[in-house]
């Protein structure tokens, strides 16, 4: 039985930094990420009709949006025209002998996986925020990832510093709980 | 909250001075402050620990975000399209 709803205005506030950090990771561009975040919603109002409510609206815009870092890829792919694939370790003396240690990976460099856990990391921290109010999770995410002055936010939400240091109390103390429970 | 100018400060003004120290907000005499806070009080001590931890994790993340002001931009060609 279809238990989630879906509601399109909410998109934004939900899911934009969600999804950026999914896609982010992937293209490596935060222009191509935000255009493709966008896209994906664009696409996901397109196809409303076809959502059944049985997974939640983040799960099936996550299920567009991996459709469209694919899309993304083939036109790259497809701009460049043919693969090239190079390959020439043989011929010259003096480098004789080096391929084999050239293509054994290397066993120290733990890029790939920390980039992995990284990413893990860093939607499990956009989930906690999105438990948190609102406006707790901007301020929070204006001072903590976005480095803002707090007398800029102050100005932004007219609000004392007095004030932000209590939100931003509150919201450490759910992100500490929240995170506890999920990551530590 | 402001902080009292006695070196001996309250559980609650340590944890403000702990979270502004977050951002490196807090001021030398506040840091101090927490600090002889830290030497006697286990709530502080773990609550210091835990804030900090969080801050550590966040910063390992390298976790991103867009901009309030592309958010404007996005909802409001979203709401275009909405409207079509």
């Amino acid at each position: 039985m279809p238990t989630n709803t879906i509601d399109p205005n909410s998109w934004i506030d939900k899911y934009s930094d969600y999804l950026f950090n999914y896609t982010i990771v992937r293209v490596d561009d935060r222009e191509i990420a935000q255009d493709l975040v966008q896209e994906t919603f664009f696409a996901g109002l397109k196809s409303m009709k076809n959502f059944k409510g049985e997974a939640s609206e983040r799960t099936w815009l996550i299920s567009i949006l991996k459709r469209k870092i694919i899309d993304h890829y083939r036109k790259i792919n497809s701009n460049k025209g043919k693969a090239e694939v190079r390959i020439n370790y043989s011929g010259d003396s003096e480098t004789e002998g080096d391929w084999l240690e050239e293509r054994v990976a290397d066993p120290y460099d733990k890029n790939a996986e920390g980039d992995l856990e990284n990413e893990e990391l860093g939607l499990a921290i956009h989930n906690c925020m999105g438990k948190l109010p609102e406006k707790q999770a901007t301020i929070f995410k204006m001072k903590t990832i976005q480095g803002f002055d707090t007398e800029a936010i102050c100005n932004e939400f007219d609000i004392t510093a007095s004030n932000l240091w209590v939100i931003i109390h509150r919201a450490r103390t759910a992100m500490a709980e929240c995170l506890e429970k999920n990551w530590f | 909250m402001k902080t009292t100018n006695k070196l001996f400060v309250t559980c609650e003004e340590a944890k403000h001075i702990c979270d502004k120290n977050q951002y490196g907000e807090a001021s030398i005499i506040e840091v101090i402050k927490l600090n002889v806070r830290l030497i006697y009080c286990k709530v502080t001590r773990a609550y210091s620990k835990r804030n900090t931890k969080l801050t550590k994790t966040i910063h390992k993340s390298n976790i991103h975000t867009i901009s309030a002001s592309q958010k404007k931009v996005m909802k409001h060609q979203l709401h275009k399209e909405l409207s079509k």
